[in-house]
């Protein structure tokens, strides 16, 4: 009963995982997916490096323009004809180098791109399989939106960090190095000059990463939390507006919208600060550099292209420290990810294969329930002590008021649970010593809300097993008399169908679902038809029909609201509240008198008479 | 109705001066940043002909002066411009908010809580960045072209004709790449699409791919659609991918172009070094706003396309809303339907339904699933309104109060329980006008018996509910929303199925209290067990939207229609459960276990005279 907490709230108040923009243990765990590409890796760092190195030479090939170029030729030390023979040159040199540059600008960014979509290719591959062997639990207790988000946008921020991230703190790496390097070589001491600048960069940069970090983060648990007021409010609305609290509400509200707003303001205010404080730093080193150089040039030390050289390296200097933010955040949203996506990995699955599983040569079908319990939630018993057995070949229907437990059954024979007490045995072996696998391909299970996949309408009988040929699906279909509506589709077989089914009738799609059943032709037959409304009377007797069908040669268990599936079956096993109460035949029962007899004449003649 | 740009503007409007201010400094600061290559240029110059220092000295003094000057100003408009549009921001936020508050519940039906999240978050932030980061670049990129292009016209026309040459070309370039990216995109959202929609069907149909062994297939049907994924993101990166280096080609092809011609210039003396230098200056300035005009025009094109869909938002209107004559008379509780009938689109859930409770009466409703009991009940408080026939309280149609006054004497518990993230005192004081006292509070969770279980939380009535605190039991869910609505003293009380999750003696225990409380006040309560229903002074019985029996339990029973079969059917299963909990309790006392007091009570309680007579 009522869901109640606003829905996906939890999806939200799940995004408040703040993450650090560095965590060693996840990067060590994100570096593993790197391995299999590494030889690409170390071509895509190279590339880095002679990228750094076509970037630095432009401002020197410059310098050479200036110095060996133009200068002599202006004060006449040069022929200009032998000077224009130089510029064209360099000129030429600096072509190379522009045009290198964006060469290796493109191929690196490809090689990224490749490598991150690559590894991220396997880690989400890696998670849809583990979420294919969780059990029905996990699924029970995860809303499928979660599960989406985790597949989908944490993985494409994880993609994000190797593509951009980590390729621009390394590239900014190489670029200061090489740039600081070049500087030293040129000029050591313009070079000192700028250096003076790093213990006031560092000092701001060290300064306002504190800030971003503590601002990021609130703004982020307060950004969560006024999402999660809105989604909870909208999801509420008609409460909301059934106790006039509109008002109230909004004022809440404000509270937190304000609280978000004064986070935010906070950010603009540092980043405001940041950025202008960088920029000047930058033009006060330049400034310095001239003076310094003026200087030394006046002195006949230096000369002005090495000057105007480390005026454009200066450039290049700051840039990486610009744009500290956006790689801040970038890395900080890829760690939040990748520890959901971890942690996601890291549960582990509460049905497991055992280490050696035991294998039925030929299945009979036998189906013994030993004393079986069994609650979804520990103390909250749906089966108390159930203990009975079905013969192979033998058909049965569970008859009992809902919650008695009948669907609770039929899942554990599929093994989608594991009991908590007792046992369930298959030809006399425990279902816990075979493979899931093994003991699904002997049961098929038609279950009430018939899950129909988006494909055609073959695809939805035969599902992917490809040794299911186009006749056995046919023939599938008509034994349980779904080829008629079929054949009336507009593309018969191969007819589209939307996903959840919503362009076929709710008899047809439990047509459909039998035919599924039988295509995969199961020893055992593990049907749910509990009443459903809205079946017209010539679907109805078509799905009767079946059903009788499904049952013959095969062990079948029925959880029927039907009468006449009913007094078709060899036995009738009645529950009650978790616990067997009466077995037998419908004769049998209805002489004893009991509780089937009193179920019969109220529900199932009723439903006779009315239906 | 306002059109979209209105709205922008209105919002914008509230902070007129601040964003204007901010604008006009970075404008300034445009200004102040097309100077330092004049100095630049004078440096080199003066440098080259061997002057002072002291005239060096000066000029890189001023340049530090303008640049600190540049970045204040800068610093202080990019604040106001950014501060701006996180007001913006707020306000619309919280206007949003109010707006879809007052919106019928049909609305939140056909519009799903996914898509009004989406649009609060994801074109909220567009339309944010447009307002701050897109106005800020806007004016400042704009600027600076003006600027720069300006002062290198004054150095020399034909090296600014010569490098501006090669605008056109980026624009172009970009205007063909652009539009491949953007197809791309395109190509690559649908893919991740698929991707969503195949992980989805997958985790929703779980239960399928299990029971048929398919986990195997799917994985490999994943893995392609995944790799399609990929594949998708490597064309966009492909092409996207040039965009940057060809930027930084065309940059540096226009230095390289200055250098030589200009080269070739001072050579033959017809331009100085200085000059020259300055030149280049100015390409460096350029660069910034190259770059950034390709992201402005996103950011316009996003936020714009995110503004038209807030606007939608803004522009529907509640179809329930104040009428304009409205009635404030006093409350008292007598309600009528005269021939209503109502429908979801064409699906008739009633039809022509009438009856009358008078003020302080009871009433029960009824009925097999779908036979429209929660639609009639959500016709008095006007969640929905009729599409024929009048819903009366007091004899004025419910349409003719204002919503306040009417729902204010409404107390409503709903099907499904909805709770919210709060502490429980302050779930149950959801409706009540000011702060719930404790002696209010006491007396809401005596009359919903929800005191036993709170004395079992950690802070009692101060307990956090939900996701961060206790989790309740569906019994306990449905208890505290009883409370909830008992706690506005209304004047109707409707109970929709709101008893379904409480045991039987609980239940008694309940509407023992509720007669109590609900001596001078209307009832109206739907639902599915007879034990619920039995006492009310009239019972409906609803079957496919119309009444088909009316009449107290005794009267029912006579008639012997759907209700006495109704009956009967379950006082079998009662009678089943009272078998269970006596034999469970028998078990109990043998294994010396703590005795259930509830199961002996409820075994005393049931009418079982009745049941053996029937049977």
């Amino acid at each position: 009963m009522g869901h109640g907490h606003g829905g996906s709230s939890d999806f939200f108040h799940e995004d408040e995982v703040l993450g650090k923009a560095y965590d060693s243990v996840l990067t060590r765990r994100l570096i593993a997916y790197l391995r299999p590409y590494r030889g690409r890796t170390i071509l895509s760092f190279a590339l880095l490096l002679f990228l750094s190195a076509t970037q630095i030479a432009p401002p020197i090939i410059a310098k050479f323009i200036i110095d060996s170029a133009i200068t002599p030729a202006v004060s006449g030390e040069v022929a200009p004809d032998v000077a224009g023979g130089r510029l064209a040159a360099l000129g030429l040199l600096y072509l190379a180098m522009l045009t290198a540059a964006a060469g290796l600008r493109y191929w690196q960014s490809l090689l990224s791109t490749w490598i991150g979509q690559r590894a991220m290719y396997d880690l989400r591959l890696e998670l849809f399989r583990h979420l294919e062997h969780l059990s029905l639990a996990f699924f029970d207790r995860n809303p499928v939106g979660r599960l989406m988000t985790r597949i989908t946008n944490d993985i494409d921020a994880l993609i994000d960090m190797v593509q951009r991230g980590v390729v621009a703190i390394f590239g900014d790496v190489f670029m200061l190095v090489g740039v600081s390097a070049t500087m030293l070589v040129l000029d050591w001491r313009l070079a000192l000059v700028t250096f003076a600048s790093l213990p006031l960069i560092i000092g701001l940069t060290a300064y306002f990463r504190g800030m971003m970090r503590d601002s990021f983060r609130s703004i982020r648990i307060r950004l969560a939390r006024v999402n999660a007021f809105l989604n909870e409010d909208l999801s509420g609305v008609s409460i909301v507006q059934l106790f006039t609290r509109e008002e109230k509400a909004l004022r809440s509200f404000d509270a937190l919208n304000v609280d978000l707003l004064r986070a935010n303001q906070g950010a603009v205010k540092a980043q405001s600060v940041f950025q202008p404080t960088v920029n000047f730093t930058r033009a006060g080193t330049s400034a310095a550099l001239f003076i310094a150089g003026a200087y030394w040039i006046l002195g006949g030390q230096m000369t002005i292209g090495t000057l105007l050289a480390f005026w454009q390296l200066v450039e290049q200097f700051f840039r990486p420290i610009l744009d500290l933010s956006e790689k801040y955040n970038i890395m900080q949203a890829a760690m939040a990810s990748s520890e959901r996506v971890f942690r996601l990995l890291d549960t582990g699955s509460t049905i497991l294969d055992p280490a050696h599983p035991v294998r039925l040569a030929h299945v009979r079908g036998k189906i013994t329930l030993e004393n079986v319990s069994f609650a979804y939630n520990e103390g909250d018993w749906v089966l108390r002590d159930v203990d009975f057995t079905i013969a192979a070949g033998e058909s049965v229907a569970i008859v009992g008021a809902t919650g008695a437990g009948k669907t609770s059954i039929i899942s554990l024979i599929s093994r989608f649970y594991d009991v908590q007490k007792g046992r369930i045995l298959l030809d006399g072996v425990d279902l816990r010593d075979m493979a899931q696998h093994d003991v699904r391909r002997h049961v098929g299970v038609v279950l009430q809300d018939p899950f129909i996949f988006a494909g055609t309408v073959a695809s939805n009988i035969r599902l992917s097993d490809p040794a299911i040929s186009d006749e056995q699906v046919r023939a599938s279909a008509r034994f349980v008399n779904a080829d008629k509506f079929i054949n009336k589709l507009p593309d018969g077989y191969d007819t589209l169908v939307t996903e959840r089914g919503s362009t076929m009738s709710v008899g047809q799609k439990q047509l459909l679902a039998f035919a599924r059943a039988i295509a995969f032709n199961p020893e055992i037959m593990l049907v749910l038809d509990e009443a459903t409304s809205s079946v017209d009377t010539e679907t109805e007797h078509l799905i009767q029909d079946a059903l009788r069908k499904l049952m013959v040669g095969r062990t079948s268990i029925i959880i029927a609201h039907r009468l006449s599936t009913i007094q078709n079956v060899d036995r009738i096993i009645v529950l009650h509240k978790g616990r067997l109460v009466e077995m037998g035949s419908h004769r049998e029962l209805l002489a004893e008198r009991g509780v089937y007899h009193r179920l019969y004449e109220l529900q199932y003649r009723a439903h006779e008479v009315v239906g | 109705m306002t059109s979209a740009r209105a709205t922008f503007l209105h919002y914008l409007g509230r902070h007129k001066l601040k964003l204007l201010s901010g604008m006009f400094a970075v404008g300034c600061g445009s200004f102040v940043a097309v100077i330092p290559p004049r100095l630049i240029g004078a440096i080199v110059d003066e440098l080259n002909q061997g002057a002072a220092f002291d005239a060096v000295l000066r000029l890189a003094l001023l340049m530090i002066v303008l640049s600190a000057f540049e970045n204040v100003i800068r610093g202080f408009g990019r604040y106001h411009v950014i501060d701006t549009s996180r007001q913006v921001e707020y306000a619309i936020r919280g206007d949003l908010l109010a707006h879809l508050q007052r919106m019928h519940l049909a609305y939140f039906q056909h519009q799903r809580i996914g898509d009004l999240m989406a649009r609060l978050t994801n074109d909220l932030t567009a339309v944010r960045q447009m307002a701050g980061f897109g106005i800020l670049m806007l004016t400042s990129t704009s600027l600076v072209l003006v600027f720069t292009i300006a002062s290198m016209l004054t150095v020399s026309v034909k090296l600014t004709v010569l490098s501006l040459l090669l605008m056109p070309l980026t624009s172009i370039s970009f205007w063909i790449i652009g539009r491949r990216v953007s197809t791309r995109f395109e190509q690559l959202q649908a893919k991740f699409g698929d991707l969503s929609t195949k992980a989805q069907e997958n985790f929703s149909g779980i239960r399928v791919v299990k029971a048929f062994s398919q986990e195997d297939a799917e994985i490999t049907s994943f893995a392609n659609v995944n790799g399609e994924y990929v594949e998708r993101a490597l064309d966009l990166a492909r092409m996207n991918g040039l965009i940057w280096p060809a930027m930084a080609f065309i940059l540096g092809l226009a230095v390289l172009v200055t250098l030589y011609v200009g080269g070739q210039d001072a050579i033959a003396h017809q331009l100085t070094i200085g000059q020259l230098i300055q030149f280049v200056a100015y390409l460096y300035l350029l660069s910034w706003p190259m770059i950034a005009l390709g992201e402005v025009t996103n950011l316009f094109q996003q936020g714009w396309a995110s503004l038209g869909r807030l606007q939608e938002l803004f522009d529907a209107e509640p179809a329930i809303a104040d009428p304009v004559d409205a009635v404030r008379a006093p409350i008292r509780g007598d309600v009528e339907f005269r021939g209503v009938s109502f429908a979801y689109g064409r699906t008739i859930v009633l039809r022509d339904v009438s009856f009358r409770v008078p003020a302080g009466g009871s009433l029960a409703i009824v009925g097999p699933t779908g036979a429209g009991k929660s639609t009639l009940v959500n016709l008095i408080p006007r969640l929905f309104d009729p599409q024929q026939g009048e819903v009366l309280i007091d004899g004025v149609p419910v349409s003719r109060y204002p919503l306040r006054h009417l729902r204010r004497a409404v107390g409503y518990v709903p099907q499904e329980t909805f709770l919210f993230s709060v502490p429980l005192r302050h779930n149950i004081g959801f409706g009540t006008e000011g702060e719930l006292t404790d002696s209010q509070l006491d007396w809401a969770g005596d009359v919903s018996q929800l005191n036993k279980d709170v004395l079992d939380f950690p802070a009692r009535y101060d307990t956090m509910i939900g996701e961060r605190g206790v989790t309740l039991s569906g019994g306990q869910k449905q208890r505290t929303a009883i409370a909830r609505a008992v706690a506005k003293d209304p004047r109707v009380l409707i109970l929709d199925d709101a008893l379904s999750a409480v045991d039987t003696y609980t239940e008694a225990e309940i509407l023992r209290r509720l007669r109590g409380v609900m001596r001078e006040r209307t009832s109206i309560v739907v639902a599915h067990r007879i034990s619920t229903v039995k006492d009310a002074d009239v019972i409906l019985v609803l079957d496919d939207g119309r009444i088909a029996e009316r009449g107290d339990h005794r009267e029912l029973l006579e008639r012997n229609g759907l209700y006495a079969q109704m009956y009967r059917r379950q006082l079998l299963e009662e009678e089943l459960q009272v078998d269970e909990e006596q034999q469970e309790h028998e078990k109990r006392v043998r294994t010396n276990d703590v005795p259930d007091e509830r199961a002996t009570r409820r075994a005393g309680y049931l009418p079982t005279d009745e049941s053996t007579g029937e049977l």
